[in-house]
């Protein structure tokens, strides 16, 4: 096992270096440099322009500059924001990374609590009243955009009713203690229901497809015939089996919520990773864009290994060695 | 019609599978049957016949859209049909346990043996965990599991064919149920396995004085294991009879078909028989006999009308008109 995680952490290595490749191209490709947008200011003359990006390093020709990120990249030093004067990438992102993994962690806690009793009654009884309305409902959730469905819950639970705040993730920074905490999940309910939309049908249709599978083999009739409880038998032999595809799929999930995180935090203006990773593409903010790639990247591929981890722990019949 | 010596007596049974608005398949269609303390009843066909149907009809775990709609089943003088599914958890496991065909796919591959052990007798006794634990490896041992303080920790995929069927006997003797329920309790195995196994059955049947219901489409164990014997052909009995009776004497052209397609050592042939055809499909039965489709000895009447079961004598009845001087114990 503890050779197994080695090696995976070592093919890491390659994939990360052409990630950073692919990034580094499709970045520069864009039109335009971190000084484009502030050249509408006519009170500077185009030379300032022209020195502070000699000084950046902008006129260098571009393996150079890729070998200069990397070189100081692979030293540990993430470089600077070239946007907003010199502030160092990690102290960028790190004030606000934390509010995206909570918000990540509540959407996946919203989207497990719903989904897998979801999953199991419709597959209990399949085509039932309950079933059709959860496949309804989960059609929709795939089908409508997330920033979509964000709108409407601001337009229904912020505007309307006025049950959540539609913005921002507190209300007053000088709150401490279980008041700020309160006020924080407060703030972060509607956009971690919007995130969690698409994550929970996803996974109420795996369940219930899985479940249903399952309910029809040999070992539940085996489990009733032993006189086990409907309960035990949902919830303990059936349930067991279901999650093991489930813990596959949420390797890729920490993709999906972090991809979907780029949007919602925008709609609801919510101050976590995605939203910098928007302004720093805006800004053609290459280390910050280039360190949150990255970030993103090392993220999904630790998510796979993890679930792979816990696919073996769930099914016994799985070993690496 | 309820003898207080049967552990289990079916009557007239009968379960239907909706399968659409006009399309009802009668897997089991009129079916008694009876089994005394410490017998083995085995249920004889070949795949359709409508036997498994019957056993799962016993311990009432039809899937829908299958459903139980006539008949009645004693367990111990007790009709079951009216039960509960509530009632029928707490019988289920501890007054009839099931062995089924398949050790590999019946056993839940996630847990341990020693789990799927313990959770069957904590479900039905009140013991603590560390009894019941060790009430499991005792249960490992009197079916002559080796090292069953190792195996109680192994997952089912880490064991032999055999010993996974061990462990389903295991399981289903652990509560000392009365009624053991056998569906092809060997056709999975080796052979050299299945003799091992049914004979760990007839030694568990004398130590705990269980009746078993045995089915099988091997007339050899039938003639080897069995006190008595019911041939089921489309969802109806056509003969039944004390084993040795049906074996020297069989009378439906079915069983009579069954017979002759056995290799024998008196009279080896370069060929065996078979019987030409395929059983009907459960929703689609002929109008008269059902079995009139493949039968060598049909007659008119054999299409037009359905016979009853005829009584040979006390204890051999035969559904066919070829014996129907035989009095008809089953006026439908």
């Amino acid at each position: 096992m503890a050779r197994y995680i080695i090696r995976r952490l070592l093919v890491f290595i390659p994939m990360l270096f052409l990630l950073t490749l692919i990034i580094f191209s499709l970045a520069k490709a864009a039109p335009g440099d971190p000084l484009t947008g502030k050249q509408l200011d006519p009170t500077v003359s185009k030379e300032v322009y022209e020195i502070q990006r000699e000084e950046l390093g902008l006129n260098d020709p571009l393996p150079t500059q890729y070998w200069n990120w990397l070189s100081s990249f692979t030293s540990g030093d993430f470089g600077q924001s070239m946007y907003y004067n010199g502030r160092s990438v990690e102290s960028l992102i790190s004030s606000r990374l934390l509010n995206t993994v909570y918000l990540g962690i509540l959407a996946y806690l919203i989207t497990l609590a719903v989904s897998i009793p979801l999953g199991i009654y419709s597959a209990r009884r399949p085509y039932s009243l309950l079933d059709n309305t959860a496949t309804t409902f989960g059609f929709v959730g795939l089908a409508i955009p997330n920033f979509f469905f964000g709108l409407i819950g601001i337009y229904i639970f912020s505007i309307h009713l006025g049950w959540f705040p539609s913005q921002s993730t507190m209300s007053d920074p000088l709150l401490t203690g279980i008041p700020a905490f309160m006020d924080r999940l407060h703030h972060m309910i509607l956009p971690a229901i919007t995130l969690a939309m698409a994550g929970t049908a996803t996974y109420m249709r795996y369940v219930r497809s899985e479940a249903l599978d399952i309910l029809g083999s040999e070992y539940i009739r085996m489990a009733k015939a032993k006189g086990m409880k409907e309960r035990t038998v949902l919830y303990k032999h059936t349930l067991r089996n279901a999650l093991i595809p489930i813990i596959t799929l949420s390797g890729y999930e920490f993709g999906i919520l972090l991809g979907g995180a780029v949007i919602t935090e925008q709609v609801f203006n919510y101050s976590g990773l995605g939203m910098l990773f928007i302004e720093s593409i805006v800004n053609r903010d290459y280390p910050v864009i280039m360190a949150i790639n990255l970030l993103l990247g090392a993220t999904i591929l630790l998510g796979n290994l993890l679930s792979d981890i816990l696919y073996s722990v769930a099914d016994p019949r799985i070993r690496y060695d | 019609m309820q003898s207080n010596s049967n552990i289990l007596q079916i009557e007239k049974l009968q379960t239907y599978f909706y399968i659409s608005d006009n399309k009802v398949a009668k897997a089991v269609d009129g079916v008694s049957l009876s089994i005394k303390q410490g017998e083995t009843l085995a249920l004889v066909g070949e795949s359709g016949s409508g036997k498994s149907m019957t056993a799962l009809s016993t311990l009432k775990l039809i899937n829908r859209p299958g459903k139980i709609v006539g008949g009645s089943i004693y367990l111990n003088g007790v009709d079951i049909v009216s039960k509960t599914e509530k009632e029928m958890e707490s019988i289920r496991g501890n007054e009839m346990a099931m062995i089924f065909q398949e050790p590999m796919t019946a056993l839940n591959p996630v847990f341990t043996i020693g789990n799927q052990l313990v959770e069957m007798i904590r479900r039905h006794k009140k013991v603590s965990k560390k009894q019941a634990f060790e009430r499991a490896i005792e249960l490992l041992r009197i079916v002559d599991i080796p090292r069953p303080d190792e195996i109680i920790h192994e997952y089912p995929h880490q064991l032999s064919g055999g010993m996974r069927q061990r462990v389903m006997i295991a399981i289903a003797i652990s509560c000392e149920p009365k009624l053991l329920i056998a569906d092809e309790p060997t056709t999975a195995l080796d052979v050299t396995i299945q003799g091992q196994i049914l004979d760990l059955l007839l030694e568990m049947q004398k130590k705990f004085n269980m009746s078993i219901l045995l089915i099988t489409h091997d007339l050899g164990v039938v003639a080897k294991y069995a006190d008595e014997v019911a041939v089921m052909y489309g969802g109806q009995v056509v003969e039944q009879a004390p084993v040795k009776q049906l074996m020297n004497e069989p009378n439906h052209p079915y069983t009579v078909g069954l017979m002759s397609s056995l290799p024998s050592i008196k009279n080896p042939k370069n060929r065996l028989e078979t019987i030409d055809g395929t059983i009907p499909p459960a929703y689609d039965f002929p109008l008269g006999c059902r079995f009139s489709t493949r039968c060598s000895q049909v007659m008119d009447r054999c299409i037009q009308a359905p016979p009853a079961l005829y009584s040979l004598r006390d204890d051999h009845d035969v559904r066919c008109f070829l014996y129907e001087e035989g009095v008809a114990i089953n006026g439908d």
